[in-house]
């Protein structure tokens, strides 16, 4: 027998907060996201690199940021049930060493499609004060 | 060297097809914190009604940046990739990736617009299964900036 994980329509608000997080970000992190997703790009692991092409230091992955996020909104969605995601990486998130940066991850139901049974969560993801990614949408499909 | 405007609408692939694999799936859900049970247990995925291992949103990434890089390696597409950031991204799914999937890709150029001293180029990458089935789309901007 299998469970559908899908959320309920039923009973959803626009504007209701869905699901949230604090994420930890260190040079491991980046570490271990370069490798699980090839992405070697010096610039997330080296200082000196990252310094030359006019970063201030080594950066996080913006798709560690963008799946870190997803991350969030399958938590309330359940795996497999983000139909359709999309960012803009408008700010970099520089990570510190030794040190962590600290993002947060606010989910919030941005609009319901009864038609189509969908709803869109709109993400907040924020270092310290700064939003890091712009028009951060999930289209979760629901039961 | 700029980006050259005329790259748009060129192609590249289908490449080698990409096999999904239970452990490169565990390690990616562990990248991004995924903690879900359906990306680390097989029992748990089955009993949610997946085949097998269901990968995170975003891992069609993997697949994906592995395409889109002939574009960025193309001397006539002109990208110097140490002048890149990533600008925009986006996944449409027909439905997820799973263990076992045996996935090719196609790269296509869909987009390249010029403002002084910066480039975007606009990647999509077509992700479909071993019976040719589509699976995802991946839509990806890179802001390429010139050398000053």
């Amino acid at each position: 027998m299998t469970e559908s994980t899908s959320p309920s329509f039923e009973g959803l608000e626009v504007g209701q907060v869905v699901a949230e997080r604090e994420a930890p970000l260190t040079r491991a992190s980046l570490v271990r996201y370069a490798g699980a997703s090839g992405d070697f790009n010096p610039i997330h692991y080296n200082d000196v690199i990252a310094e030359e092409v006019g970063l201030p230091g080594v950066i996080a992955h913006g798709m560690l940021t963008m799946g870190l996020g997803a991350s969030v909104v399958e938590e309330w969605a359940g795996a497999g049930n983000v139909s359709d995601y999309q960012v803009r990486f408008t700010r970099p998130i520089p990570v510190p060493n030794p040190g962590e940066a600290v993002v947060t991850v606010t989910a919030r139901i941005g609009a319901l499609d009864e038609e189509r049974c969908t709803a869109r969560v709109d993400l907040t993801v924020a270092h310290g004060d700064v939003k890091v990614l712009g028009r951060a949408q999930a289209i979760v499909d629901c039961a | 060297m700029p980006v050259n405007p005329e790259a748009v609408g060129r192609s590249y692939g289908p490449f080698e097809p990409y096999e999904v694999t239970r452990v490169k799936i565990r390690e990616f859900a562990d990248a991004v914190d995924a903690y879900s049970g359906a990306h680390r247990d097989v029992a748990v995925a089955q009993a949610e009604g997946y085949a097998d291992l269901v990968a995170p949103t975003t891992f069609a990434v993997v697949i994906a940046q592995r395409a889109e890089f002939h574009v960025v390696q193309d001397p006539e597409v002109g990208v110097d990739f140490s002048m890149v950031v990533h600008a925009e991204e986006r996944f449409t799914h027909v439905r997820p990736l799973v263990a076992g999937d045996v996935i090719t890709a196609t790269v296509h150029v869909d987009d390249i617009k010029q403002r002084t001293g910066i480039s975007m180029v606009t990647t999509r990458a077509e992700l479909a299964d071993a019976d040719g089935a589509p699976v995802a789309t991946v839509i990806s901007t890179l802001a390429v900036r010139e050398a000053a």
